[in-house]
């Protein structure tokens, strides 16, 4: 089913007997594996309002981000918090869409600074498991009307409602970047030296570490983005406040930059190697002790260390290695087979479990919604 | 305002209540004669009174969990109270309420500069916040006015705001956790030191929840090192809409400021015979910060001193040093004291898109000859969160009533031209009546239906947020 307008979602939600499967453009196959009927968003796109000086895009869900993307990048804005793009690790194939960015609350190593895509949610319009259509938030940057269910929408994984509009606050994008480079240092000390760089009034927007970097030696990049003069200020600057830490090297050149962002975003280095993939959340300074103990295949981290990728084999739950430390981890990428055994996402404690799932029974009191996913 | 009638078989328990408390919570800690909680009657909308059945001020997670289970137990209505700085009436009681204030919890749990946050108890001033880690030239980057007196319990609340959210974000773009305490006595954690949900996002929906959802006694914040520095331009306009034109091609240009604040003529004249800060007298003034290192700073401000030349400004006013950046402020932050010398005042924030503002504007001055009401307009213009302050006389019969309808009408533009009735106070008691005017009955009972789950008695500040009618047939389900 692929409706072309929002009340034809809500009459095909309202009517529906049995599960249904949500899908954007099918290219985040994140979650338990869902049966149900196949729902698809793609129908349901177009920019309904794009207004440069306000900083604010209004789109329907199913829209191609590419196209917003491209759409913004011509006033010179972006979406600040660098979605990624999940195809290369997943092995997926067709069109992201904003809804299922927005659904999966996406987020890049920009998030670090920026926030999240749930941070730069304004409003939503949804189908909740009734067939109702409802909207929350708006289309203004301060809005606290009502209660926020914009942020419950980001991240719920078609679980609660189907979105059809979401609005975004956006950004200018900065003139130039640069990146600082240090080669060789090990897990501890470079979420040492990122931790100081995001501790500095040079308002780092992203600081991520490779032990294995693409010539093998650990990388760790901190990226400045801004006015040229000032980006230049800062490189400098920053060059000086982390210059304990090893030779440090400048990289200015666009493309180079964009495409090691790229590389740490859309965590390429995994992409064809075997294995499950798991994302974790936890403070930065946890990070290299629960790398260590995770025993990995592979390792990135992001957001100063605060976000752990681990490349592991496959079936294996990691959480016992994060015991005892605050955070989360979500299963990526397994087989079918794991995600329904090993839990993807984190597993709360019970009174908390208790709200999400009141919540969940509250939107969707059937539960024809992506029945499950979510655990 | 309508408030729910008070519940008799609660009044009566009045002297079991206490005694109870009184069991769970140091003796100063229930304050339950009447001559005492006479001082919790309302918070900062003064224009509401009702003093609460009883107070109580607990030390810590554990004594809420015991209050909270206790007025459970006997089916007592909470008002969760911050510093009670609230503009839209957030926490004003009913009669048959216990007014739950964090006042008492004010501690710094936990600073970690290397991880960027800080945790502290509920009770502990926003401004104070700062205060704890300003020696290590850091901030907490939410910023509202109230920020010398207003809790960060209440900052969560109502996702507070601030003038320099246009790049740092509001509360709940800061807040990264919350141990919070349920109607039921129960105590989650939601978020900790680490970012985003693991699950569904509860912590998005708990900030800005008004109290209604459970009491948020400690919170971690994302703390941030203080720009190199930050240096504010003044520009007087002969034009709303060319001021207005100014603030979107300034954000057009890629140049983001930390804060765009607007004043237009009446609040001018005001501020100037208050605090004679030397403003121009014109009908439009912006004030434009812009932070980092003097060369960072020099760079930005030429971009926006190119653009506002471009507008024929009728003055332009750099600041050459902390004395002058002082006096370019000085009359916006003593903007409402300003207007409080002239007469009382409504303060409402209703937040529109960025370029409506020529037309809002025009539209509340027609508003104000229809009413007979003076009015000036404040606000912060990068985000389009208005704040039109009304004028009224509070010992006038009638002028409050009047200047109530003149809020709602001005509320109703706000939404009819795309935004929104509050961009940072909180609806409360104050805007519960004109949320018909946003949102449709399934978009309000959507958001109840939130609330049952967290709270299925309906217990938690029960009068706020959303029109009594609305929320009545819960309201008496629970009774």
């Amino acid at each position: 089913m692929k409706p072309q307008t929002e009340a034809d979602l809500a009459e095909i939600i309202a009517g529906a007997s049995g599960p249904l499967q949500v899908q954007g453009g099918g290219t985040r196959p994140i979650g338990v594996p869902v049966e149900g009927a196949l729902l698809q968003t793609g129908g349901l796109s177009g920019i309904d309002l794009y207004e440069p000086g306000a900083l604010t895009i209004v789109v329907k869900a199913g829209t191609p981000l590419a196209e917003v993307e491209k759409v913004l990048e011509a006033e010179g804005q972006r979406l600040p918090f660098e979605p990624m793009d999940h195809r290369g690790l997943l092995g997926s194939t067709g069109e992201p869409t904003v809804g299922g960015m927005a659904a999966a609350n996406v987020s890049g190593p920009r998030r670090i600074q920026a926030g999240a895509c749930r941070d730069f949610m304004l409003g939503v319009r949804f189908v909740d498991g009734m067939g109702r259509v409802l909207k929350n938030g708006g289309r203004v940057m301060k809005n606290v009307t009502g209660y926020d269910l914009v942020k419950l929408m980001a991240g719920s994984h078609g679980t609660l409602g189907v979105m059809s509009e979401v609005s975004f606050k956006v950004l200018p994008k900065p003139e130039t970047g640069a990146v600082i480079l240090i080669e060789g240092l090990d897990d501890g000390r470079a979420v040492a030296a990122m931790s100081a760089a995001l501790g500095s009034p040079f308002d780092v927007t992203g600081a991520a570490h490779t032990p294995k970097g693409i010539d093998g030696a650990p990388v760790t990049m901190i990226r400045i983005e801004g006015f040229e003069k000032s980006v230049a200020y800062r490189a400098e600057r920053m060059k000086a406040l982390l210059a304990e830490f090893g030779e440090i090297e400048v990289e200015t050149q666009a493309e180079r930059i964009a495409a090691g962002w790229k590389w740490v975003r859309d965590v390429e280095a995994f992409a064809d190697q075997p294995g499950d993939v798991w994302r974790i959340s936890v403070k930065p300074s946890d990070a290299p002790a629960v790398g260590a103990a995770l025993q990995a295949r592979g390792l990135l981290y992001d957001w100063g260390g605060g976000l752990i990728w681990a490349l592991v084999e496959a079936g294996r739950d990691i959480r016992p290695a994060m015991a005892g430390v605050g955070g989360h981890a979500t299963l990526v990428r397994a087989s079918d087979e794991t995600r329904r055994t090993v839990p993807v996402f984190q597993p709360e404690p019970g009174p908390v479990a208790a709200l999400s799932q009141g919540v969940r029974a509250k939107f969707d009191p059937r539960g024809i919604l992506n029945p499950g996913l979510m655990g | 305002m309508d408030m729910p009638r008070p519940d008799a078989n609660i009044l009566a328990k009045k002297p079991v209540l206490v005694k109870r408390l009184q069991q769970v919570l140091p003796k100063d800690a229930v304050i339950h004669e009447e001559a005492e909680t006479r001082a919790y009657e309302c918070d900062a909308l003064t224009a509401y009174r009702c003093p609460p059945l009883v107070a109580v001020l607990p030390s810590n997670t554990e004594e809420v969990a015991a209050v909270m289970k206790i007025c459970h137990d006997m089916g007592v209505p909470v008002v969760p109270r911050g510093a009670g700085t609230s503009l839209a009436g957030g926490s004003l009681p009913t009669a048959d309420s216990v007014i739950l204030g964090v006042a008492r919890m004010n501690e710094v749990l936990e600073t970690d500069y290397e991880n960027r946050f800080i945790r502290v108890q509920t009770g502990r001033t926003n401004l104070s916040v700062t205060g704890a880690v300003e020696e290590n030239d850091f901030f907490y980057a939410p910023d509202p006015s109230s920020q010398l007196a207003c809790a960060i319990a209440g900052n969560v609340g109502m996702n507070s705001g601030g003038a320099h959210c246009l790049k740092y974000g509001v509360t709940t773009n800061n807040l990264m956790g919350v141990t919070m305490v349920l109607m039921d006595g129960t105590v989650v954690e939601l978020g900790g030191a680490h970012l985003d949900a693991g699950g569904l996002d509860l912590l998005g929906v708990v900030c800005g929840s008004e109290g209604q959802l459970g009491v948020v006694t400690e919170a971690t914040l994302r703390i941030l090192h203080k720009p190199e520095g930050a240096r504010p331009v003044l520009m007087g306009f002969d034009s709303n809409e060319v001021a207005g034109q100014c603030v979107s091609d300034i954000i057009k240009a890629g140049v983001l400021p930390v804060a765009i604040e607007f004043m237009d003529r009446p609040v001018i004249r005001a501020t100037e015979a208050f605090a004679g800060a030397g403003y121009p007298d014109c009908e439009a003034l912006l004030i434009v910060e812009v932070e980092g290192s003097e060369a960072e700073i020099a760079e930005q401000l030429d971009k926006i001193l190119t653009i506002a030349r471009s507008h024929n400004p009728v003055e332009l006013r750099e600041s050459t040093n902390a004395d002058e950046s002082a006096r370019i402020w000085l009359g916006r932050k003593s903007a409402f004291g300003a207007m409080g010398q002239i007469n009382d005042y409504m303060c409402l924030d209703g937040t529109i898109p960025v370029n409506q503002l020529p037309y809002v504007l025009r539209r509340i001055g027609e508003m104000s000859q229809h009413y007979g009401l003076g009015v000036g307009n404040v606000f912060h213009a990068g985000d389009g969160n208005m704040h039109p302050l009304i004028l009224f006389d509070a010992n006038k019969p009638g002028d409050l009533e009047l200047c109530e309808r003149f809020g709602a009408d001005i509320l109703k533009l706000c939404v009819e031209v795309g935004g929104c009735l509050t961009g940072e106070h909180g609806v409360g008691i104050e805007k519960r009546d004109l949320m018909v005017d946003q949102f449709d009955p399934d978009d309000l009972d959507i958001q109840m239906a939130v609330k049952d789950v967290f709270d299925p008695d309906w217990l938690l500040n029960p009068a706020k947020v959303f029109p009594l009618a609305a929320s009545e047939t819960r309201r008496m389900a629970a009774e």
